[in-house]
């Protein structure tokens, strides 16, 4: 017996035996009720996208994430040369993408592109990444990105400052509908890689007291662009 | 007793008894205790998401086979390898052996109980792998060389002034008291480690069945690097972290992040389908899952404990656990610790050998109470010791209860007994303290009430006889 | 919905062990508030122990033996009313369970549907707050686990104590952590115990009560031991013995 019959078998044998159905009598009815949606038991969130954008803030600012609406790529160029003059960038990190081709250039920064491929002790010298992503979820504060939409997996992880670009039109009201999303958009040919990032990096390892920038990016700045 | 009990009684009596230690636990829980409020708060029904997961978890496990099986051939079509493994004896040998073949020189790892469990790091520092903690409690509990205090806070025992010793001591660092200092220089260490690792071990929170996912609850960053860097990625993952849906994740990511730290989601969920994708930049070229059952079945077989394995790993039971607050994670000995650790460390190790466990508890339901997934924690504490007196009963203990027995059966019995210690009690100085003392263990600690000069039964009797 | 029991009631007493030989006065406590207001009660002689003790310890046919006397001695209750939160949640919740699939399970269940814990009783089946007590004092609530999580009796004790005249309640930080006696656990793991009972005392003392109530009288030998032990001037009291008083 190869060791997947071995352990297939002995669940098998172990379920021959029933244990209490949580609900017996409304079984199946529940089911297909908690399957549809959990979003009757979790937090609320409004019905519109400006309900929804401000829920977002709310949460980006409880998180001590940046959050700025800005007014076009313009706008959001200018915002991101103040903040590599104020932070001292000298290099940063991106991948291929519409937004990040409309910001980044003009930066006058040295950059690492990770698309197709690139040399690790570059991209562990980058002051920042910049990034875009698939969906903004307003019920956590979160951004979902992928390999594809952000460049692979260490881009957003590894330089000290994560600036990612969104449009209105990404921001959906919470984890399940940015589920269902994914489900919809990659029809079972998944990324690899695909993370909730919700906030800088953080630790209370140390006296359970909070401190931001663990070994992940310790600033996280969210751009929302029509 | 065996050598497990009396090393429990050890330890918790001089943990029970330090009060620094009773002091700083009751701090480092303060924060979690008001912040779960919060966020439970915020649910428009904590109570309705705890029958939902609780139903989403039974279905899972009770048609466990079908979602493992689904699990797997997902995950291989994608080009990961899975690897069955019934016992951890097999999981450590499989994984050495991934390591071998890649002629692997370092490796990092991310948080998992169940690597613990099964003692995976000593088992590669055996073989001459050098194996490095990344996140920064276990880092912490790594240099210390001691096992996690607690599932999720794995150093929560441990003052900064004692961190920053550590680091001095193992890393020559400048002493501070300031945490984010400490944070800092565990940062720079890791980024060289995460850097030159040729293989990174995880564990996983949830194996998603539909999409053949595993998925990775973390705040620190340290298991995206672990499985974005190195060349193999293997996980370890417990057969019963099966999730029926991607959508389930939408209610347990929440549930988990809020009963675990209260906090309404953790900082990265990541979900890893495969190795890296043809035209993805980076990722391991190798992805392995290890399914670990080591008598996880054995447990699954036991229908009335089954909902055990319904645990998420939250951790919220030991949190609520006064028992657990007052002897600390190292007194249990063993992997799991607290209420779930009590539950499931006799049927994962050995019902006689851990009975002491399940015994050591009040039975007070705190635990059930907060579990997010409605497991009958502390009613199957009582299904543990029926079991273990069951299979093996104490002489003096059976003796004991069937004298108990007896002497409750038989009214004018019991009244005459207890007429007895009451003309006794008066003598009871005469004992006290002594081996010869039947209140010895609760007399050193605390007065002992006297017997009533009437019992009810007598004042009673009385007041119908005017 | 209104009360179960809208008129006079014939109440069985159902009188915990520790309570017979220990607190007497608790029952009494329990009969003259009952009686106060127009009830019968009756106490039947045949009745010993719940078997709890033998349960929990995972002897279960020695407690099935225990309670098979007394859900004999009870056959002929219409109601019962106990002492106790954690006998009140034996007959409750764990009779059921011990006589599963055993010839007496039906017995078993028709003695748990009509027994009720004291201030469930008075709350919940009675519809009645005011008792009529009045208690000059300082006190605290301590919540017994059984009473509070297998029978979910948080607010009944409360809402009683609140009509209380004179009576100031002051809540305590840690009212619902066990105060560590759980049984036999209070003499196999005594030092886990103590310090349980450490915590809930320093909880106590932090309210600046004078009294510290509950409606379990387990609960106050343990914390009673340990404030002797301590020197504090605190007084435990048993709910009913509160409710007693006028």
């Amino acid at each position: 017996m190869t060791n997947r019959e071995i352990i297939l078998s002995r669940i098998r044998e172990g379920l021959k035996v029933a244990a209490p159905h949580p609900y017996p009598s409304a079984a199946t009815a529940r089911q297909s009720e908690s399957s549809a949606s959990p979003r009757q038991w979790l937090p609320p969130v409004g019905e519109t996208l400006e309900e929804q954008i401000e829920l977002f803030r709310r949460n980006a600012d409880d998180l001590k994430a940046a959050f700025r609406v800005c007014a076009d790529t313009n706008d959001a160029r200018q915002f991101l040369q103040a903040l590599a003059a104020a932070n001292g960038w000298k290099k940063i990190g991106l991948h291929r993408g519409g937004l990040v081709e409309a910001v980044a250039p003009r930066l006058g920064l040295a950059v690492v592109n990770t698309e197709g491929g690139y040399a690790l002790d570059d991209l562990e010298g980058c002051d920042a990444a910049l990034t875009e992503c698939e969906v903004l979820v307003a019920q956590t504060g979160s951004v979902l990105v992928s390999s594809g939409s952000a460049g692979g997996r260490a881009l957003s992880v590894l330089p000290p400052h994560h600036v990612v670009l969104a449009r209105r039109n990404q921001m959906v009201p919470d984890l399940a509908a940015a589920l269902r999303w994914a489900q919809e958009k990659f029809k079972g040919n998944f990324p690899s890689f695909l993370s909730f990032i919700t906030g800088p990096s953080r630790t209370g390892d140390i006296e359970r007291i909070l401190v931001l920038g663990a070994h992940g990016p310790k600033k996280l700045t969210l751009l929302l662009l029509p | 007793m065996n050598v497990h009990a009396r090393e429990f009684n050890e330890s918790a009596r001089r943990c029970a008894a330090d009060l620094t230690h009773r002091g700083l636990i009751q701090k480092a829980l303060a924060g979690y205790y008001t912040k779960r409020d919060e966020n439970q708060g915020r649910f428009q029904s904590w109570s309705g998401a705890r029958d939902a997961a609780a139903e989403i978890k039974w279905e899972a496990i009770n048609h466990l086979d079908r979602y493992l099986e689904e699990f797997v051939s997902r995950l291989e079509a994608r080009g990961t390898r899975v690897f069955w493994a019934p016992d951890a004896k097999a999981a450590r040998d499989y994984i050495v052996s991934v390591a071998r073949r890649h002629k692997i020189r370092s490796i990092v790892k991310s948080k998992s109980m169940t690597a613990e469990e099964i003692d995976l790091n000593g088992a590669l520092e055996k073989e001459g792998f050098e194996v490095v903690e990344s996140d920064l409690g276990e880092y912490i509990m790594q240099l210390r060389r001691e096992p996690p205090y607690h599932l999720v806070f794995p150093a929560m025992h441990l003052t900064r002034q004692q961190i920053s010793d550590l680091f001095y001591e193992h890393l020559g660092s400048e002493p501070t008291d300031n945490p984010e200092d400490l944070t800092a220089i565990a940062r720079r260490v890791m980024r060289r480690k995460y850097c030159e690792a040729d293989m990174g071990i995880s564990g996983a929170n949830f194996a998603i069945a539909e999409t053949g996912m595993i998925s990775i609850t973390e705040n620190e960053g340290n298991a995206r690097l672990t499985t974005s860097l190195p060349k193999v990625h293997v996980a370890i993952v417990g057969i019963e972290k099966v999730l029926p849906r991607l959508s389930d994740l939408a209610l347990f990511l929440p549930m988990l992040a809020t009963a675990g730290a209260g906090q309404a989601l953790t900082c990265y969920n990541t979900l890893y389908g495969g190795p890296r994708q043809p035209g993805e930049p980076d990722g391991p070229e190798e992805f392995h899952v290890v399914l670990l059952d080591n008598r996880r079945t054995e447990l699954l077989a036991d229908a009335e404990q089954r909902d055990a394995l319904h645990c998420i790993r939250c951790g919220a039971c030991l949190n609520v656990c006064p028992i657990f607050k007052n002897i600390g994670g190292h007194s249990y000995g063993t992997t799991y610790q607290g209420p779930i650790g009590s539950v499931i460390t006799p049927h994962l190790r050995g019902l006689q050998d851990w009975k002491h466990l399940p015994q050591a508890s009040s039975l007070c339901g705190a635990c059930t109470e907060t579990c997010p997934v409605k497991i009958n924690l502390h009613h199957h504490l009582l299904h543990n010791r029926r079991n273990a007196a069951r299979a093996a009963t104490s002489p003096l203990e059976k003796i004991l209860w069937a004298g108990f027995a007896l002497m409750m059966r038989r009214p004018g019995l019991y009244h005459w007994a207890a007429r007895l210690a009451r003309a006794l009690q008066p003598l009871h100085g005469l004992v006290q303290g002594t081996l010869l003392d039947p209140l010895r263990a609760w007399a050193k600690t605390r007065s002992f009430p006297r017997v009533a000069q009437k019992s009810f039964r007598e004042l009673w009797r009385e007041r119908k006889t005017p | 919905m209104g009360p179960m029991f809208p008129g006079k009631v014939k109440i069985s007493l159902f009188i915990p062990c520790f309570v017979d030989q220990l607190y007497p006065q608790v029952g009494m406590s329990i009969v003259k508030v009952l009686e106060r207001l127009g009830h019968t009660v009756e106490y039947p002689e045949g009745q010993t122990c719940c078997g709890q003790p033998p349960f929990n310890a995972g002897y279960w046919g020695e407690a099935r033996a225990v309670a098979e006397r007394q859900i004999a001695a009870f056959r002929d209750a219409e109601t019962v009313v106990i002492a106790s939160g954690s006998c009140g949640a034996m007959v409750k919740v764990f009779y059921p369970e011990l006589f599963h699939n055993h010839p007496r399970e039906k017995e078993a269940r028709a003695l748990a549907a009509k027994t009720f814990e004291f201030s469930d009783f008075l709350v919940n089946k009675l519809g009645v707050l005011d008792v009529g007590a009045r208690f000059p004092g300082r006190a605290t609530f301590h919540d017994g686990c059984h009473g509070l999580r297998e029978l979910g009796l948080k607010k009944p004790p409360r809402q009683l104590l609140g009509q209380v005249r004179d009576l100031t309640l002051l809540e305590m930080g840690e009212a619902e952590t066990c105060c560590g006696f759980g049984g036999t656990f209070a003499v196999k793991f005594p030092m886990i115990s103590t310090a349980m009972g450490e915590v809930k005392c320093a909880s106590i003392a932090d309210t600046g009560a004078d009294y510290v109530i509950s409606n379990d009288s387990s609960c106050l030998m343990q914390i009673q031991g340990l404030l002797d032990r301590q020197a504090k001037s605190i007084k435990t009291l048993h709910l009913a013995e509160v409710l007693a008083r006028t």
